[in-house]
């Protein structure tokens, strides 16, 4: 058993009561002093690289409490004269290699550096700037990485390599040569990144960032020869208010439609009406496959992730044929408007408002082309559509409430749940469970397909005959539970995976946020789908009249797609972590 | 040594090691050995046999020193310059075996990839100072005639063998 770690310690004087804490730093900040730190992150491994956190214990010996056990009858000084000279130092020398074009970067503001060298008020930098010219890599759809930005904390590094297993970046050399990057510093497009841009969700600088493509929406809001329709994504309403100063999760959908309409959106709709279509497709799928008589050794896979997707088809391609070739509800929808509107003489240009940056990529996959033309034009993440409301001068927080638009306007309580991980097996279990009465709704939200652990169980009955269900969120997760279902120790017939620990709500595109903020926008996520009158897919009207009309005979040419693999690597493979799961 | 790289030689060098992560630094020795470099190509081959990504192995195979990822000359001279024999004047021992190959602190490796010229921090034979090694040979108490002799002396070599 484990023996939790306890007794008293002093912290600048106040007597503190050791609880476990997994080292000095959690301590400290449990009494409320806000150490500067660039490298720690609570769900990463402990690095110990900035030295920002460095502590003083009685005798004046010096400790970085991120990677300092708490001792009962420790003696701590966080804030002497000593402490805060070497931090400043820490400091100017980080600067001293910094791209310092602050004014023209895409964090500033969000940049943890910039905010500490106020904090500890650097007014000059002694030393030389040795990193005055950006060094940017534009290759990926998703990121955009600069390594003049970089500060070495690791964090990117540990993140794709910890919790996603994706190792598409690293430390390479050694010393004042050390830089983060690719093998032989190939462009990110070119290596195994997935594109998850959790590295861009932890960098504590401007030194990776999901890629700006706000231009080229602007250009085409101003062409007056386009007509200009968008899409919502679910997580997108729970995390965009606190950017302007709603409470964290609070649902600002209505908000968001009339601030888009300002910007000069014509139709504006909502991506979980397109969810409510890849519930329908892939509870068809899971149908089939369950009745096919057939023994399946590999569940079926959702397929509404694209960083997974990507992930999948570069590591395990041969589960290519087991990723459920429905759309994802941003495609469903896309699909729906462009074919409504193909007679249409004015240019149909479709922008869809994502949490995601892996979106990015799913948006220029041939799969998604038709006619020679993307079925969605631009992908707009939260954090962009922050910027873009801001730049316009809209007052969000005066903004009135609007509805989405008809003919697209109706959705269910299923498809805005998809934002959060469970959501998408959620919506799924709605649809398959032969239990329709209220109470069953009740049920399947207690099978344990909520909540932000890492992997989640469920299992229903249909038919007599017993569902077995896995959700993941993080990719390591989904890696950890591929290899036990390989190795035979598991067997599922429904797997959800989500790139983000924690689902969309956590998404690389979304304003950062920790943990329990994340949490916030998931319940938001939930209350919002209790307030939906249609709680199932399969009863909202525009689903039957959709596929009465424009899909009729069609499904499979408008709502699926046959992934052809584009992978020209021979092999992509890395170490599984095996045992504990990683939560998000 | 071979110059062109057959993967089915490099299976045959990771197989003599256990395939875990932590015996990725043997394997890349084992490499270099044998190709006197560790060509592009063992980085996929590595990365699927070790469960590492290519990244994670760059960034040990840069990290050493040691670890070349540029073609290395046949002769790798390496010519001391720790303390002991940078007071006995290992300096004009480089210089004149570049200046004769035409090689400089950033091009190391002549074009007909025969020699190559680097330094190293201490070889621990302080006593032979200075010194320089050709591959695993010990040259002792050098100076920069003696290092000429010696080029053209592996010249020699090399031109008898062609």
């Amino acid at each position: 058993m484990e023996v939790k770690n306890r007794g008293m310690a002093i912290i600048d004087g106040m007597p503190v009561e050791i609880e476990g804490e997994r080292n000095l730093l959690e301590l400290i900040r449990k009494v409320g002093i806000e150490l500067p730190t660039f490298c720690y992150l609570s769900e990463l491994s402990i690095h110990g690289a900035c030295r920002m956190c460095m502590v003083e214990d009685k005798r004046g010996n010096l400790a970085a409490a991120c990677s300092e056990q708490p001792r009962n009858g420790m003696e701590i000084r966080t804030n002497t004269a000593r402490l805060r000279k070497y931090r400043k130092n820490i400091l100017e020398l980080l600067l001293g290699n910094h791209c310092r074009d602050c004014t023209a970067c895409g964090f500033s503001g969000k940049c943890k550096l910039q905010d500490l060298a106020m904090r500890f008020n650097i007014a000059g930098v002694r030393f030389p700037n040795a990193m005055s010219e950006p060094s940017v890599d534009a290759s990926s759809p998703c990121i955009v990485k600069d390594k003049s930005k970089c500060i070495l904390c690791g964090d990117c590094v540990r993140m794709c390599e910890e919790i996603q297993t994706v190792g598409a970046i690293a430390f390479s050399r050694r010393g004042s040569r050390m830089t983060i990057g690719t093998a032989f510093d190939i462009p990110l497009a070119h290596s195994n990144c997935v594109g998850c841009g959790q590295c861009a969700a932890v960098c504590p600088t401007g030194s990776i960032l999901p890629r700006d493509d706000t231009g080229d929406v602007w250009r085409d809001l101003a062409d007056t020869d386009n007509m200009m329709t968008v899409q919502i994504a679910p997580a997108v309403r729970v995390a965009l208010g606190r950017e302007f100063g709603l409470p964290e999760g609070e649902n600002a959908i209505g908000k968001i439609v009339a601030a888009l309409r300002r910007l000069g959106f014509a139709e504006v709709y909502d991506t979980s009406t397109g969810a409510d279509l890849t519930i329908l497709e892939e509870s068809k799928e899971l149908l089939e496959r369950l009745a096919d008589g057939k023994r399946h050794a590999m569940p079926l896979f959702t397929s509404c992730c694209p960083a997974w997707v990507r992930f999948c088809e570069l590591r395990y391609p041969e589960l290519m044929s087991e990723i459920s070739t429905s759309f994802s509800p941003m495609h469903m929808l896309a699909s729906v408007i462009k074919e409504q509107y193909r007679d249409v003489f004015r240019q149909v240009r479709h922008v869809a408002i994502m949490p995601c940056t892996a979106k990015k990529f799913e948006r220029s996959r041939h799969e998604f082309s038709r006619d020679g033309r993307q079925l969605v034009d631009h992908i707009v993440t939260t954090r962009e559509l922050v910027r873009m409301i801001k730049e316009a001068g809209i007052v969000f927080s005066e903004l009135e409430s609007e509805a989405v638009d008809a003919p697209f306007g109706a959705m269910s309580g299923a498809g805005v749940i998809f934002g959060v991980s469970g959501g998408v097996t959620e919506a799924v279990l709605r649809r398959v469970s032969t239990d329709k009465s209220p109470t069953a709704l009740r049920r399947i939200a207690l099978t344990g397909v909520r909540g932000m652990a890492g992997v989640k169980h469920s299992s229903i009955t249909v038919d007599d005959r017993e569902v077995r269900i896995a959700v993941v969120s993080g990719l390591g997760n989904a890696a950890m539970l591929i290899e036990r279902i390989k190795a035979g120790e598991e067997r599922y017939d429904f797997v959800e995976v989500m790139a983000c620990p924690g689902g969309c709500v956590s998404g690389a595109g979304q304003p950062y946020a920790p943990q329990a903020q994340r949490e916030m926008r998931g319940r938001g996520l939930y209350s919002a789908d209790k307030l939906c009158n249609i709680r199932r897919a399969e009863d909202n009207p525009l689903m039957l009249s959709l596929y009465r009309g424009l899909l009729k005979g069609r499904t499979h040419e408008l709502l699926h797609a046959h992934y052809k693999s584009s992978v020209q690597r021979t092999s992509i493979t890395i170490r599984i972590r095996r045992g504990k799961p990683v939560s998000g | 040594m071979e110059t062109s790289i057959d993967l089915k030689v490099m299976d045959g060098i990771i197989d003599r090691y256990e395939t875990k992560s932590s015996a990725v630094i043997a394997i890349l020795q084992a490499i270099q050995e044998k190709w006197r470099y560790i060509p592009r190509e063992a980085f996929p081959k590595l990365a699927s046999r070790l469960g590492l990504s290519e990244a994670q192995i760059y960034s040990v195979a840069t990290f050493y020193d040691n670890f070349s990822l540029e073609p290395k000359g046949k002769y790798v001279i390496k010519i001391c310059d720790g303390t002991a024999c940078h007071v006995r004047k290992s300096i004009p021992i480089l210089e004149r075996l570049r200046g004769e190959l035409g090689l400089s602190r950033i091009k190391v490796t002549t074009d007909d990839l025969l020699f190559t010229v680097e330094t190293v921090s201490c070889l621990g034979a302080c006593g032979l100072a200075p010194v320089l090694t050709v591959n695993e040979k010990a040259h002792p108490a050098m100076t920069p005639d003696k290092a000429s002799i010696l080029l053209a002396k592996l010249r020699e070599e090399e031109h008898n063998v062609a």
